[in-house]
């Protein structure tokens, strides 16, 4: 007889690893990708290329610093899934230092000085975009008009072109294929005291219920989230309370005043809301874990969502609500842990 | 009667792997030439050998006795020869050695002579009586826990008894073992059920079957059938790891949840496992102690299969006696794939409790090792599942930060050890292995504070009786000072104090005689002795009547 | 107005803490007894100090540190180190090694009857008279090792408790870290 192992029980193991778990979240995000690619040209794919890149190669850098064995820890694909999620987060004509910095940020400030996969108490992408849309506003909020509606299709050498070289094609003026993100347009003709059906109305680039292209982004997003829920990679509770709530809230005020207060769907179908509720919000390793605890969260978020874009400083909330809601969370597990079986409480 | 179910939270569908070992039935294994009984394969307090090395024994014979209230018997389980009672290594996840009885086998399996026509009427025996039986024969939980059987079945005054419930469900993979005794010897398994619910007093019997066992479910219910007894039900339940687990059964069963730290009785049910209540009856019934169970081989061997298999035999003699095992195991479990634990040796025997052994080769089949443990992504999958509805994460979090009381605050010992969570884990973080350290390390601690107490407290009274001395010294020494400085009264104080003191004993004396005397208290201390001895004696008090009484010289 | 509006603030926000500190005030055990809590009890001396409650005494005022007592371990300074508010650290090897658990054994085959050992047992574990056999009650033994000194025949050996499977703890679920070479650990 061979000398004997002896392991602790279990002895039998789910076939499931942190690879495969992220693995399926980037197979979900493929769809808004392309759907991206589809609307606002190549851009999108080269942010993604460029973020990705930064992001193995700081994530590679950090780990043999701190003497971590670094092949499992990059193949655990988490550093792959923050660039992704920035990437498409910004917008597609960015220059490329954007998301190289915007990368370096979400991976070796907020994740690895943190302690790397699992240690971070914030979202490492929503860190990295505030990151970002603070330090450049203007870089940030300008977006590309969608070819729907610009007419204008930039192959892949002008894509290049623009985000390394920021050199636009000769018979292109910047103005005529970019726009502000319709969020941002929303804000500003409130501003000047335009009414919500005026500006609906009034404007190209607001769709049927969202923003003309990104909706339909949003769209691929949502089928994209609904397979992970079928996959239980990800639980119904936060991005079911994150959208009922932004809707309910919605729903109210604008019922309330319509000129004023914008569609429920156009919320819900704009900016990176889908995007937010099915990959951001429910990062488990920042995100709330009971199961009521995740309620609360994710009706946080919604609510904060709405209440930034409605009356904060910035177009677009997703990331100050996910951060905001980042820094409850550990004080929501706390007081809302389940009952235990033969517990009365 | 159509018995509503519950649902208990989390829990998961494993691949049961119980196919191949149920196609064929039980074959009783082979003696082995030795068998090595633990004193100790129950919870309670170890048995104390009633044998020494030397004696000869015939199977069913008592070997070890029940040393307390919750303590078990022991009996040989083949005839044979005592050998030794030695320290041999134990079926135990420490891999520790503790006292075994060694016999030898003769070969002969002869049984101890019992003039015990079976007994069918146990319904007009006492419980009291009938609980002593099982007692006598070494009846413990064979599901796994090890509980004394006779002690269970005394839930006492305060806890009113109305349901019995069998566990048939055997939720873990590949263990077949109660399965193939239900389709074997389920009228065995009645009446067994029939002497237990007599002996509590219960109305109801439940016996729970998981629905992947059809054909088990099946004869139980036939047999079930044929006693035409209105107060049995078999019940099906769904295939849930795991469902077999006390807790969560009785929950499945009737909706009702036993109270942390309390027992299934506080709630009035009872629950056994389906090989004791088999157990029972050939105690009861036909006089048999226990000393054999069905259990499963399977894992790495060619072909999984359940054998009846005396109590002591060693692990190696079972594999050897399977041909063409391959020589590539290096993986023991003790159980299921689940809750199961490595062995260390090979040499440990079988014991009361066991209810399979799996094997795992070198390539890791089919038990795979562990993957590489990866940082907790926080995920909340191990919550899902828990079946005790705790949340592993902050359980991990505290064990690992050794930070035990918080652990205990988030209801550690509340965790049954189930593995789901483990299982789940996309991490691979060894959950239960934590739970496990965190919880025995919470044990030692406590032992050791108790200790420290006692030792406080005797430190404590050793200070408080040298500070009395060095007092009464001191005290002594001012008094003989002073009497001495006093000069002539010291004559007459002296005189004085001994006077006192011999009125004192003399007060002392006629009190006892008085106590005596009036008690009727005599020494008796001679009752036994031989009359020369008496003679000698009444010699020896005659002398001393007529002594003078002793001097004060003497009195200290 | 806001200088009036933050100065009332101060003083209404002052008065409610001073309220509080006189009339929610905790009378809390003293530290001396909860660091005796901790202590194992033993009552060797090895920190220095003639038992377990001086030595918590010495911690208390300032004079001792916690890392002076071997047999409570790394746990227990780690207790020590939570209930002060200080940072663990590793035990002072001047005091001596962590060593297993184990009791004193009197072979009473060489014993004289001399009571040293008694007079010294800080526990009164040690039972017998002058002349008399001693022997150790296994039970109430710390395991000091104080009788060892002055017996004068060296009877008396300590021996470790054995460990079995009721008192049997799970190890620590050791995951090994992998280091690359040339990076700093």
């Amino acid at each position: 007889m061979l000398p004997l192992k002896t392991p602790s029980s279990p002895h039998a193991h789910a076939m499931s690893s942190v690879s495969i778990v992220m693995l399926k979240v980037i197979v979900a995000l493929i769809p808004g990708i392309i759907a991206s690619v589809y609307f606002f040209g190549w851009g999108t794919l080269i942010n993604v290329v460029l973020a990705a890149a930064t992001a193995l190669l700081s994530e590679a850098f950090v780990l043999r610093l701190r003497g971590h064995a670094v092949m499992p820890a990059l193949l655990d694909g988490s550093a792959l899934v923050t660039a992704l999620l920035l990437a498409v987060a910004l917008p597609p004509i960015a220059p490329w230092w954007i998301s190289v910095l915007g990368s370096l940020f979400a991976i070796v400030i907020t994740k690895q000085l943190y302690g790397g996969l699992g240690y971070n108490p914030f979202n490492p992408a929503m860190a990295g975009y505030a990151f970002l849309l603070i330090s450049f506003p203007a870089a940030m909020t300008t977006w590309l008009l969608p070819e729907v509606v610009s007419g204008v299709h930039l192959n892949l050498i002008e894509s290049l072109r623009v985000i390394f070289l920021q050199k636009w094609p000769m018979e292109l003026h910047v103005d005529a294929v970019s726009m502000a993100t319709p969020l941002d347009l929303i804000k500003t003709q409130l501003g000047v005291h335009r009414t919500i059906s005026e500006i609906r109305f009034g404007t190209s680039i607001i769709g049927d219920f969202g923003g003309k292209g990104i909706e339909w982004v949003g769209n691929w997003y949502l089928l994209g989230g609904l397979w992970l829920l079928y996959m239980r990679v990800i639980t119904w509770h936060i991005p079911f309370l994150m959208l009922a709530t932004l809707f309910a809230f919605s729903t109210l005020f604008s019922l309330y005043d319509p000129d004023v207060y914008s569609w429920p769907m156009f919320h819900i179908f704009s900016g990176g809301t889908l995007l937010c509720a099915f990959f951001i919000a429910t990062d488990p390793v920042t995100a709330a874990t009971t199961p009521r605890g995740r309620l609360i969260y994710g009706a946080g978020i919604g609510a904060l969502i709405y209440i930034i874009r409605t009356w904060g400083g910035y177009p677009d909330a997703v990331a100050f609500a996910v951060l905001l809601m980042n820094i409850a969370a550990p004080t929501i597990d706390y007081y809302t842990q389940p009952r235990v079986y033969g517990y009365d409480k | 009667m159509a018995r509503r179910l519950h649902n208990f939270n989390g829990g998961l569908m494993l691949d049961d792997h119980k196919h191949e070992p149920t196609r064929i039935a039980a074959a009783p294994s082979h003696i082995p030439p030795r068998l090595y009984l633990p004193l100790h394969q129950h919870i309670g307090s170890p048995a104390a050998p009633v044998v020494q090395a030397g004696d000869e024994v015939l199977k069913g014979q008592l070997i070890a006795r029940a040393t307390d209230y919750i303590s078990a018997a022991v009996h040989a389980s083949s005839s044979g020869v005592v050998e030794a009672i030695a320290d041999f290594p134990l079926p135990h996840p420490s891999g520790l050695q503790g006292p075994c009885i060694v016999i030898r086998t003769d070969g002969h399996d002869r049984w101890l002579k019992r003039d015990h026509l079976p007994r069918r009427d146990f319904r007009s025996r006492d419980a009291h009586e009938l609980r002593q039986e099982i007692r006598d024969a070494g009846i413990v939980g064979m599901g796994g826990a090890g509980f004394p059987t006779a002690v269970k079945l005394n839930p006492g005054p305060k806890n009113k008894i109305d349901t019995l419930i069998l566990n048939g469900a055997e939720c873990e993979p590949y263990i077949t073992c109660d399965d193939l005794l239900m389709r074997e010897r389920p009228e065995e398994i009645i009446e067994g059920m029939r002497v237990m619910l007599h002996i509590l007093g219960a109305a109801n019997g439940v016996i729970a079957i998981e629905s992947n066992k059809q054909e088990a479910y099946r004869c139980m219910l036939a047999a079930v059938q044929a006693v035409r007894d209105a107060a049995l039900e078999v019940i099906m339940i769904p295939t849930i790891y795991p469902t077999g687990g006390e807790k969560q059964l009785i929950k499945v069963l009737t909706g009702r949840e036993v109270p942390a730290r309390g027992l299934p009785a506080n709630i009035g049910v009872v629950m056994q496992n389906v090989a004791t209540a088999a157990a029972v009856y050939r105690a009861v019934v036909l006089g048999e102690p226990l000393v054999s169970r069905y259990l499963t081989l399977a894992g790495g061997v060619p072909h999984a299969c359940n054998l009846e298999v005396l109590l002591g035999t060693p692990i190696q003699f079972l594999i050897e006696e399977l041909h063409g095992v391959r020589t590539t195991v290096d993986k023991i479990i003790m159980g299921g794939p689940m809750m199961g634990f490595a062995l260390h040796s090979d040499q440990a025997p079988v014991i009361k409790t066991t209810n399979a052994i799996l094997l795992s080769t070198v390539a890791d089949r089919p038990l795979p090792a562990r993957g590489e443990p990866m940082a907790c992504i926080r995920c909340g999958e191990c919550a899902r599942v828990c079946p005790a509805q705790l949340l592993p994460q902050q359980l991990y979090w505290y064990a690992r930060a050794r930070e035990f009381e918080r652990a205990q605050s988030h209801h550690l010992f509340d965790c049954i050890e189930c593995g789901c969570c483990d299982y789940v884990c996309p991490s691979h973080i060894p959950l239960v292995q934590y739970y496990r350290y965190a919880k025995t390390e919470i044990s030692a601690q406590l032992r050791d504070k108790q200790r420290a107490e006692i030792a406080r407290e005797r430190h404590e009274s050793r200070q408080q009786r040298l500070e009395r001395q060095k007092l009464e010294r001191a005290q002594r020494h001012e008094a003989r000072k002073a009497v001495v400085e006093s000069g002539s009264l010291d004559e007459l104080a002296n005189a004085e104090s001994r006077d006192a003191k011999k009125a004192a004993i003399q007060a002392a004396v006629e009190r006892a005689k008085v106590k005596r005397e009036s008690s009727g208290l005599e020494v008796k201390n001679i009752d036994g002795l031989a009359p020369e001895a008496q003679q000698k004696i009444a010699e020896v008090e005659a002398r001393r009547a007529h002594r003078p009484p002793p001097d004060d010289n003497t009195v200290k | 107005m806001a200088i009036l509006a933050l100065a009332l603030l101060a003083v209404v926000f002052g008065a409610v803490l001073g309220y509080a500190a006189v009339r929610f005030r905790v009378e809390g055990d003293p530290l001396v007894d909860k660091i005796d809590a901790i202590l194992p009890q033993t009552q060797c001396g090895q920190c220095t100090y003639p038992g377990c409650r001086p030595y918590a005494t010495a911690i208390a005022h300032g004079e001792a540190d916690i890392n002076q007592c071997p047999p409570g371990g790394e746990a227990g300074i780690r207790a020590l180190a939570e209930l002060l508010g200080r940072e663990p650290k590793p035990l002072n090897p001047e005091n001596g090694a962590e060593k297993p658990k184990s009791v004193a054994v009197i072979d009473e085959k060489i014993c004289i009857g001399c009571t040293l050992c008694i007079q010294a047992c800080p526990v009164d574990a040690i039972l017998g008279a002058a002349k008399l056999m001693h022997t150790v009650i296994a039970a109430e033994c710390t395991g000091c090792e104080l009788c060892i000194p002055p017996c004068p025949v060296n009877c008396i050996v300590m021996l470790p408790l054995k460990m079995d499977p009721a008192t049997w703890k799970w190890p620590y679920p050791q995951i090994p870290v992998k280091h690359i070479a040339g990076a700093h650990p």
